[in-house]
């Protein structure tokens, strides 16, 4: 069962990159903010897989507690990120 | 043979997760990205689920997949002209950053291949069965959450304050939806109640089972997105002064509870013995209302007037003429 980690924390690495190229060029501020997303949603998988303990032991919850933070802090962030986008646009079309 | 049956399930799951991913981002029109980043929102929620992580499947699925995708997709609908731009930097440039992702890539796999072949790690996990007996909940993620590590929660909810702060005071709300159709009004009528009681179900059940405030708020947040949908300007939101009221009452009740604690004699969020549970049980309403309030005022862009049952005729009128 010792591969089930090692395979999450490769696809969580893979979503990190990803994410991080398209954040870089991404021309639209949405899609950035999409790319982001990506990107921390691949270092949560990273997070949550080293935590995973097999299918007999309690997972570690001290990376569950900290990811379900990140999500948390993620979508604030999002949502402040698209406010400020929106405000730019007006600005912009001003 | 089991072993490998569950091997084989975990290799088709990450590779439709990090290709659902690339279809996300590489995708040159925006509404299609967005929308396959939902599905891979839901997708995440599932390895949650496989790995163990049920409290991380139901806020993934309620904040990662729904409300993030509600977000992108209203902030699409303020954009006057998408879908037609393709928006990707290309040659050298392009080149330079892919190669770079690569390289990072390549050199963070190597460190996590070199840290599994290493022997059994120093895991804070053991530490946090021996005293879940005495943190006053007996569901270890609540407890690290609102107990040992306290101040994280503490600060994240700060984040969100400051985050609120920041969209009450960069722009007015966005403008409303036309009233919902009998059919989607009926749903909502239905759905919106029913949010709300599983959101008090799942705060309640947090102390002992997967749950607690962050997905309680998502989905009270949930509720609030399907009224704004139905045609409610200020999503179910009450008035100016309570919505700062509702914003402000996570960070001030845990402040509260974390300095009373210290008349007692103990440290800074230190529970007196017995007492955890209900000081947690209290935090985390606080929690639920500021979390809620705030994911609310994110969807709707603003603060805005105390809700109304509907439209008045004019503001419909506005809204036709605009669509």
């Amino acid at each position: 069962m010792l591969a089930t980690d090692l395979i999450y924390s490769i696809a969580g690495v893979a979503l990190f990159a990803l994410g991080l190229r398209a954040a870089l060029l991404h021309r639209t501020l949405l899609g950035r903010i999409l790319a982001i997303n990506i990107c921390g949603a691949g270092i949560f998988l990273v997070f949550v897989a080293l935590g995973y303990r097999g299918p007999d032991l309690v997972p570690d919850a001290v990376p569950h507690a900290l990811v379900l933070t990140g999500i948390v802090v993620a979508v604030s962030a999002t949502a402040l990120a698209l406010a400020l986008g929106r405000r730019l646009r007006e600005a912009g079309d001003e | 043979m089991v072993v490998y049956l569950w091997n084989l399930l975990d290799l088709v799951l990450a590779g439709l997760v990090v290709a659902l991913g690339w279809a996300a981002v590489a995708s040159a029109d925006l509404k299609r990205g967005i929308v396959l980043f939902i599905a891979f929102g839901l997708l995440l929620a599932i390895i949650w689920a496989r790995l163990n992580a049920p409290d991380l499947a139901l806020a993934e699925a309620a904040i990662g997949a729904g409300l993030s995708g509600a977000l992108l997709l209203a902030a699409l609908r303020d954009e006057p002209h998408t879908g037609d731009v393709i928006g990707f930097t290309r040659g050298p440039v392009a080149w330079a950053t892919t190669v770079l992702s690569l390289v990072v890539a390549g050199t963070v796999a190597w460190a996590l291949l070199h840290a599994h072949a290493a022997a059994d790690p120093i895991r804070l996990a053991d530490k946090v069965t021996v005293h879940l007996e005495h943190s006053g909940v007996s569901n270890p993620v609540t407890a690290v959450l609102l107990n040992y590590r306290a101040y994280d929660t503490l600060l994240e909810l700060a984040v969100l304050l400051a985050a609120a702060l920041g969209i009450m005071a960069v722009g007015p709300a966005r403008p409303a939806y036309k009233p919902a159709g009998p059919l989607f009004g009926a749903l909502v009528y239905w759905l919106v109640p029913l949010l709300i009681v599983i959101g008090g179900y799942l705060l309640w059940v947090g102390a002992h089972a997967p749950g607690g405030a962050f997905q309680a708020g998502a989905l009270l947040a949930a509720a609030a997105v399907m009224l704004r949908l139905g045609g409610n300007p200020a999503a179910g939101l009450p008035g100016p002064v309570a919505q700062r009221w509702l914003l402000v009452c996570g960070v001030a009740v845990f402040i509260s509870v974390g300095l009373l604690v210290t008349v007692g004699g103990h440290a800074f969020l230190q529970y007196p013995h017995g007492w955890s549970g209900m000081l947690i049980l209290l935090i985390e309403i606080a929690a639920t209302l500021a979390i809620a309030t705030t994911l609310a005022l994110a969807y709707v862009g603003g603060t805005t007037p105390a809700s109304q049952g509907t439209l008045s005729e004019q503001q419909i009128k506005n809204h036709r003429a605009s669509d």
